[in-house]
């Protein structure tokens, strides 16, 4: 496709008159689609960390952000996890969901995540709030908690390809 | 519960070869529990590590898995750097990502 739109932009170039306008060439490296969300993601799916400080832990996934990146948070009341970016590539999405309309994200930046030596005080606050609404949503279903508390792990015998998440 | 574990224990079985030539730019892991070609499919370009220890330090080598070898479900990798012929018979750990689940 952009072979093609950059070979007739050459040869609109070539066969104008003197006076011609150079169009810059398409880019082969800009994705200006963004990054296209795994099927099975929804905000409110509950997702398990791969990677990372947090891995094995269950969060709650919240919304993409800009960037592409996902934001989630354990809540950190019940599991420690923080509000925090992470790659859907390094996330199984489970089936399990919890409702987050009531959710207020408006006054996350992703600004806030770029500098993780200091937690800001806006963070912190956001957090807090963030983590009532969703316990009271938790606590609506039998044993949400516990298995929010619970972290996943690969037992002997266990085949992550046959398995339903 | 300790340290989760989110790997998948594989053996490193040898070099991609024929019967008298190596070619150690890709290597043959068996994965535990997968058996059969069609079960590869999961893994394939999951990431891979082969750690080692030098003194009391722990190091990795990174790879993915490329393809499935056979028809048995072993599976061949690629490693930043080749891995050294001490491996053979060690474990290597197959995460979980990249997911596409």
């Amino acid at each position: 496709m952009k072979k093609a739109e950059n070979e007739k932009i050459i040869m609109d170039v070539r066969n104008a008159a003197p006076e011609r306008i150079p169009k810059p060439l398409v880019s082969y490296k800009a994705n200006k689609k963004g990054t296209v969300l795994k099927k099975n993601l929804v905000p409110g799916s509950i997702v398990i960390l791969l990677a990372g400080r947090y891995a094995g832990s269950r969060a709650v996934f919240l919304k993409q952000l800009d960037s592409g990146l996902l934001l989630v948070t354990g809540p950190h009341k019940v599991n420690g996890v923080p509000l925090r970016r992470v790659n859907q590539r390094y996330v199984i999405g489970t089936s399990t969901t919890i409702d987050v309309s009531k959710v207020d994200l408006s006054n996350i930046s992703e600004e806030w995540f770029k500098h993780s030596e200091t937690v800001l005080p806006a963070l912190a606050e956001t957090q807090k709030t963030l983590d009532a609404t969703l316990l009271a949503e938790i606590k609506k279903v039998d044993s949400m908690k516990a298995y929010m508390k619970a972290k996943f792990s690969l037992k002997k015998g266990d085949r992550p390809h046959d398995m339903v998440f | 519960m300790a340290t989760p574990r989110l790997f998948v224990k594989g053996t490193v079985l040898g070099y991609k070869r024929t019967r008298t030539i190596q070619r150690p730019s890709s290597t043959l892991l068996q994965l535990e529990g997968v058996n059969v070609k069609e079960d590869t499919g999961f893994y394939l370009g999951k990431r891979v590590c082969y750690v080692y220890k030098v003194g009391r330090e722990s190091r990795c080598i990174w790879g993915r898995i490329t393809r499935a070898h056979g028809n048995s479900g072993v599976v061949r990798a690629r490693f930043q750097h080749n891995l050294p012929p001490q491996s053979f018979g060690a474990t290597v750990r197959v995460h979980l990502f990249p997911s596409s689940i």
